[in-house]
């Protein structure tokens, strides 16, 4: 049986379905209050003993909330509650439950955000016990597996080996996800978007991630066409490699800049710098995951990067918090937050905290070819205003004596009030399309909204109109014009974009072979 | 040994005493043998310091004046050690710069 969803990172993958959903293995209950506590603090061991060895895999924020649910588990104060339940007659699955629960409790009632989000640590640490409880055996998916569920924690693909393939197939999901942009990057297959999933989740499945369906139960020819396909995708990735290392150019002779879209520093570990321009868009919504960062983390962040790049420019783009991404003490609760207080208007809001990212930028640029880019600019004032803000910074830096240089300063052009009159802009030093963006508010619908993904496209004509309408008014002024959505890496996309005027693309690292090559079939 | 301490610092970190800094806090207050508590409040409820549950459950956000008082072998270099670290906001400026 077929299910249509939306690929949410290319490939291919043939195994079996572990449900992700599925419930803890119920609990087998011990003869005695001894055996009860002995379970309960194995069942402790082996849930700090998988976040232990997770913990060397991340870096940054996510190292430290693994670090602080470790240290909270092996907290003796946190199982004292459960541990003396259990000899007042109670099993230790409903005791750890009940202790957590009591716990949790107390962090959902605190008024304060940071206190209350919390609370999700709780749960997720109570969760693992519960976990390491109920199974004997390993809740961990087999290798090659196609994991599939209503979504995916993180974590779990985190957790994940995928060097002996496997796939993620979700009933809603996003391909705007954390989850999804780990996998684009990895080179994991995904489709999001299922919806409810009649088949049992058991036996083995067809994952198609290029065209984006799921097949339970195949049948002998459904195999058979599968594995074609597969084996095709695999040719062209193989005969894409071989263009990575060359610079892009069409059919007609036309160089086209690749530089690749980055979401993390430790990204740029996997990849050579010979292989790309540059990087067209480094996300920084990583620093501000469960807390604010400081000057010295942004700084150092941004160095490394940098470093890594040598003379090739580095685009930072601002923190884009808000709309899909909160951030607890920054960004506000909204009704329609796409429309509402985020990117560079939630960091002109909020100067105490745009105003230390800036001089970590400033600070950054010392050392290498920095560009830096405002995120969800809809008027001219909101850029002179970002501006300003960054010569104040350049002058306090300067006063102190501090090493630092001003980056040319641009903008991404992803409110449509941008694209329809980049009149207003003839002082930013470069645009940068955000496609993404721009197409879920020229269709008006939202990119992490399943039911309207099919709204969602870069090739409606108005979306291709406004980006040569940008790539045009770029070229009359002489000003550089990028685009670093996704569609940029998107093969299909790519014909359309080039054929719109642009010949400079940011993409995910992992698109960046099949990119080129793409380009390289083009006829512009 | 009978040697007590006590004293109180502000908290500035952004946050408070928040997850990251009591991983910090705890994991400093469990290097001494005297008993270590602390407080929102001069007149208590006293947490055990060496207790991560038991920091995170004091709530303290940025701006609460941290009590903290300890009993036994070692208390004052324990108070002194625990105070500095809150004043120098948990290391985390020099943290990142060995881990970046």
């Amino acid at each position: 049986m077929r299910i249509d969803g939306i690929p949410a990172s290319p490939g291919y993958a043939e195994g079996p379905v572990f449900d992700l959903d599925r419930p803890p293995a119920a609990y087998q209950r011990k003869a005695t209050a001894t055996e009860e506590r002995a379970a309960l603090e194995a069942a402790i061991g082996k849930a700090v003993g998988r976040l232990a060895a997770l913990v060397h895999t991340v870096d940054g924020d996510a190292a430290d909330i693994l670090e602080f649910h470790i240290a909270m588990l092996e907290d003796d104060a946190l199982s004292g509650p459960a541990l003396a339940s259990i000899g007042s007659g109670q099993p230790a699955d409903a005791a750890w439950r009940t202790a957590l629960d009591s716990e949790i409790a107390g962090y959902e009632a605190s008024d304060q955000d940071y206190f209350r989000a919390r609370a999700a640590d709780l749960r997720d640490i109570r969760d693992q016990v519960l976990r390491a409880l109920g199974e004997d055996g390993e809740f961990t998916a087999p290798q090659g597996a196609i994991l599939c569920g209503e979504d995916i924690a993180p974590t779990r693909f985190l957790e994940t080996d995928w060097s002996k393939g496997g796939g993620i197939a979700l009933k809603s999901g996003s391909t705007a996800s954390h989850v999804a942009m780990l996998a684009r990057s990895r080179g994991v297959p995904m489709v999001v978007g299922l919806g409810a999933l009649a088949a049992p989740l058991t036996g083995a499945a067809l994952l198609d991630a290029e065209r984006g369906a799921i097949i339970f139960s195949p049948s002998p020819t459904e195999v058979e066409t599968f594995r074609q396909s597969a084996s095709a995708f695999a040719d062209r990735q193989g005969a894409a490699r071989t263009f990575l290392t060359e610079p892009a150019v069409t059919k007609a002779g036309t160089a086209v800049r690749v530089q690749v879209n980055i979401a993390y520093p430790s990204d740029v570990d996997g990849i050579d710098i010979a292989t790309c321009d540059g990087v067209g868009l480094m996300r920084t919504e990583f620093l501000f995951g469960k807390t604010l960062p400081d000057e010295e983390t942004q700084y150092h962040a941004y160095r490394k990067v940098l470093e890594w790049a040598g003379d090739k420019p580095v685009t930072i783009r601002t923190v884009d918090a808000g709309g899909d991404k909160p951030v607890p003490g920054f960004t506000v609760e909204e009704t329609n937050p796409f429309l509402g207080l985020r990117g560079i208007r939630l960091s002109l809001a909020r100067p105490d905290i745009f105003r230390v990212q800036i001089r970590a930028l400033l600070r950054a640029a010392i050392h290498g070819n920095l560009k830096v880019m405002f995120p969800m600019i809809a008027t001219s004032d909101e850029y002179s205003r970002a501006a300003t803000l960054f010569a104040e910074e350049q002058a306090g830096l300067a006063a102190q004596g501090v090493a630092h240089k001003l980056p040319p300063l641009g903008i991404m052009v992803e409110v449509p009030s941008v694209a329809l009159a980049p009149e207003a802009f003839t002082d930013v030093a470069f645009f940068s399309i955000g496609s993404n963006d721009l197409t879920q508010y020229v269709m008006a619908a939202a990119r992490d909204n399943a039911a309207v993904a099919h709204l969602n496209s870069v090739h409606h004509p108005a979306v291709l109109r406004l980006i040569a309408a940008v790539v045009a008014f770029g070229r009359d002024k002489g000003i550089p014009v990028s685009l670093c959505g996704d569609a940029g890496g998107d093969p299909a996309a790519i014909p359309a974009l080039l054929e719109a005027g642009l010949r400079d693309l940011s993409v995910a690292p992992a698109q960046l072979a099949m990119a080129k090559a793409a380009i390289a079939e083009a006829g512009v | 040994m009978s040697a007590s301490a006590e004293a109180t610092v502000l908290i500035t970190h952004a946050v408070g005493l928040h997850a990251r800094p009591s991983v910090k806090f705890t994991k400093l207050a469990k290097t001494f043998t005297a008993e270590v508590e602390v407080a929102v409040a001069a007149n208590g409820p006293w947490f055990d310091a060496k207790s991560i549950v038991k920091v995170m459950a004091a709530k303290a956000p940025k701006g609460t004046l941290l009590h903290i008082r300890a009993k036994g072998d070692g208390a004052t270099k324990a108070v002194e050690a625990l105070v500095g670290l809150v004043q120098r906001d948990f290391d985390e400026d020099a943290d990142h710069a060995r881990s970046a």
